[in-house]
């Protein structure tokens, strides 16, 4: 649109069409009033990002390149916060932690979720409880979620183990939460599919059902196997849904901070410390805003890194 | 451009001209109205200390124009809702913080600077001097005590006479401790000799140096810039009750507990003895548990304890200073400290109250009370991220120290907790 409006009005130019000036002039109005129409209706979501999510990134920037205390005036100490990341050993290993929780997760929660969703995909009978129930721990906040199981898991309150041990499977005393690196990320990743499982198989189901009919139809009456429907017809026809929900998961478990917050405190001995739990370490124990919103900047860059790749991949596969 | 675009130009100028006026508008502090003149003030605290900060407001509400409203906050919570609040430069007119982040706090000017006030307090000399000077920066206080919580040895003297023990004759050193664990741990089911938190910081420092104090060792230098945790004190320390976990003696969750479920273990009538706050006698008690009050010893003898509890003081960003030192003055009074504190078998923050017409009529918060005097409030900037931190260095030197290769544990953790004590 702003093309053609800047367009050079070459033909008008001619005398014997000078007798339109105000034709034109309405026009022209009109079209601007079209603009800010436009422009009107966007303004609220312009609005709300601007406030909320570019002013935020531009303070978080310009924090990260001053010593920035709670009270009084900020200093310019650039690049004293970036040089500082690569300097903590916290950061290290929350990154490379981090990194391992993230493939662990995504490939677990993708299998669980398109697994689900293959499940309940046709209309059965049972089939709509069964995706209510699927879908129903999405109705509980995260913390509320960490929280309900910090106290299943617990050796003092919860069932769990006194179920386990019934069973046989455990004897005496077990921490899942905190007892070994493994079972602290094991409880988590549990929590996470459990929670998470649900919502996903939503998505990845309506990208199922926008599947036609007719060409698995089609493939039936070529003979096909159901492997080789699924291979060669819901696969790559579900590429724009898989992206989608591939990049839901995989910034999800970089942001990762309730589960391990809550679930496992980090712990034990710092092997379940994700990045955003060094961000809050650094903003609210430490004190150093500067720091945190060094942090903050290098892991929105690994962020907009991974997603770049992931649906630069992906669209040229479509393509 | 036109006129609407002007006049818009001019209301959106004056709006935010009022947002500023509005952000800038606290009132100045009069210091000539009267410090009791009715005003409204926020004070802020964690759950912790909650009960305590609401029986002194109720008291004072009682018997002042002024009102104090008490929010609490959990725990984990509260220091990230004090950071934001400053940020925000919306600090409550009062709030009260954990005595060993203090030193932060005041360095961090969240705290208006009440020296002179202080200073014209009649009864200063007795107020928790271990507090008070938690809470000095650069020669000045920032902040008062406001509940004082140690730690003592608790044990239980239905277990003691069952073992063969003498209820009465608590251990007088660290290996008559580990000494009477081992004996009521052969009780065996499910009473275990004694019970700590091996995966929490606060609880360590709070319980374990204390017989490094009384023993003569040092943790921390004075200006809390340098940590001293591989001194020979605290290797014995840590190895005692290092013996007791591995032999079974300590219950095995001593391993993982981070705090959350302490009290609910020493509350179950099956720990033998363990240190802990002494805060948690009422707690104990209302659950059936008799339960018998030492103080924290050394490996050979000696006494000592880590005077915790909170220290209050004025938000820097409040305009109701007058009001607010109004309250905290008659916190520290001798009716407060008395008729509310001592009352609730709280600790005094005021060393000349010690013994009181309630103390006395219990023994036990006599031997608590009197082991203000003997305690220490350890003080450093950094405290919080170097010790009480899930991910501070000293949590992983005390897990190395506890669980894995102690030797290299506490060299390692020495120098890591050292450079993160002077950070920033």
């Amino acid at each position: 649109m702003p093309v053609t409006m800047t367009s050079p009005p070459r033909e008008r130019a001619e005398p014997e069409r000078r007798p339109a000036p105000r034709t034109r002039r309405r026009s022209h109005g009109g079209r601007r009033r079209r603009a800010l129409t436009g422009a009107a209706y966007a303004a609220p979501t312009a609005v709300m990002v601007g406030l909320f999510f570019l002013v935020p990134l531009g303070l978080v920037v310009w924090m990260s390149l001053h010593r920035w205390p709670l009270l009084g005036k900020p200093t310019l100490n650039v690049p004293n916060n970036y040089a500082g990341v690569a300097d903590n050993e916290l950061v290290v290993s929350a990154a490379w932690f981090t990194l391992k929780y993230t493939a662990i997760m995504t490939v677990l929660l993708f299998v669980v979720a398109f697994g689900l969703a293959l499940l309940v995909q046709h209309r059965r009978p049972g089939v709509g409880f069964l995706r209510a129930a699927f879908f129903l721990p999405m109705a509980v906040g995260f913390a509320s979620a960490s929280l309900l199981f910090l106290g299943l898991l617990s050796d003092e309150i919860g069932p769990v183990n006194d179920l386990l041990s019934w069973l046989g499977v455990v004897d005496g005393y077990v921490s899942w939460t905190s007892g070994s690196a493994g079972s602290a990320l094991g409880s988590a990743v549990v929590l996470v599919l459990w929670r998470f499982a649900g919502f996903n198989m939503l998505i990845l189901l309506t990208g199922l059902q926008a599947i036609p009919v007719d060409v698995y139809e089609a493939a039936r009456i070529d003979g096909a196997s159901r492997w080789q429907t699924f291979r060669r017809i819901t696969l790559p026809l579900m590429r724009p849904t898989i992206a989608l929900v591939l990049t839901l998961m995989s910034t999800g478990s970089l942001l990762a901070f309730d589960q391990f917050w809550i679930l496992t405190r980090g712990g034990p001995d710092n092997s379940t410390t994700s990045l955003v739990m060094v961000i809050y370490r650094e903003a609210f124990i430490r004190l150093d805003l500067g720091s945190a919103a060094g942090i903050s900047v290098v892991l929105l860059a690994v962020l907009l890194v991974f997603n770049a790749v992931q649906f630069g991949v992906l669209r040229r596969r479509s393509e | 451009m036109n006129l609407r675009g002007l006049r818009l130009a001019a209301v959106v100028t004056a709006g935010l001209l009022a947002v500023t006026a509005c952000g800038n508008g606290t009132a100045p502090d009069s210091t000539t109205a009267s410090a009791d003149d009715g005003a409204t003030l926020t004070l802020w605290t964690r759950a912790a200390t909650e009960s305590v900060s609401k029986a002194l407001a109720d008291a004072y509400n009682a018997t002042h124009r002024n009102k104090v409203e008490v929010t609490a906050y959990p725990n984990e919570e509260y220091p990230a809702k004090l950071a934001s609040a400053a940020g925000a430069k919306a600090l409550p007119d009062l709030f009260a913080a954990d005595v060993v982040f203090a030193a932060q706090y005041a360095s961090q000017g969240l705290w208006a600077d009440v020296t002179e006030r202080f200073a014209a307090f009649p009864a200063k000399d007795s107020v928790a001097p271990s507090h008070v000077k938690a809470a000095t920066w650069d020669g000045r206080n920032f902040a008062v005590p406001h509940t004082i919580d140690m730690s003592v040895m608790l044990y239980d003297k239905d277990l003691y006479a069952k073992a063969g023990l003498d209820p009465e004759k608590p251990p007088a050193t660290l290996r008559e401790f580990a000494g009477h664990a081992r004996k009521i741990d052969q009780l065996g089911g499910e009473v275990n000799g004694t019970y700590f938190g091996g995966n929490c910081g606060g609880c360590v420092e709070f319980t374990l140096w204390p017989s490094v104090w009384a023993a003569g060792g040092e943790v921390l230098d004075a200006d809390g810039r340098k940590a001293k945790v591989d001194s020979t004190e605290m290797a014995e320390v840590f190895a005692l009750y290092r013996s007791l976990y591995e032999d079974g003696v300590a219950a095995p969750a001593s391993k993982d507990e981070a705090g959350p479920t302490w009290l609910g273990a020493l509350q179950g009538g099956k720990v033998g003895i363990a240190p802990g706050p002494s805060a948690w006698l009422g707690a104990m008690e209302a659950k059936g548990v008799k339960v018998g009050v030492a103080p924290i010893t050394g490996i050979t003898g000696g006494e000592s304890t880590f005077v915790g509890g909170d220290t209050i003081g004025i938000g820097a960003t409040s305009g109701k200073a007058a009001q607010a030192w109004d309250f905290l003055a008659w916190t520290m009074s001798d009716e407060a400290q008395v008729e509310v504190v001592a009352k609730s078998k709280g600790v005094p923050t005021r060393t000349d109250l010690a013994s009181n017409r309630y103390s006395s009529a219990d023994p036990r918060l006599v031997t608590i009370n009197s082991l203000v005097s003997k305690g220490r409030t350890p003080y450093a900037q950094n405290f919080n991220a170097s010790f009480n931190d899930s991910q501070s260095p000293w949590l992983q030197t005390v897990r190395g120290a506890l669980f894995g290769d102690a030797g290299k544990a506490l060299t390692e953790g020495n120098s890591a907790i050292t450079k993160s004590l002077q950070q920033g």
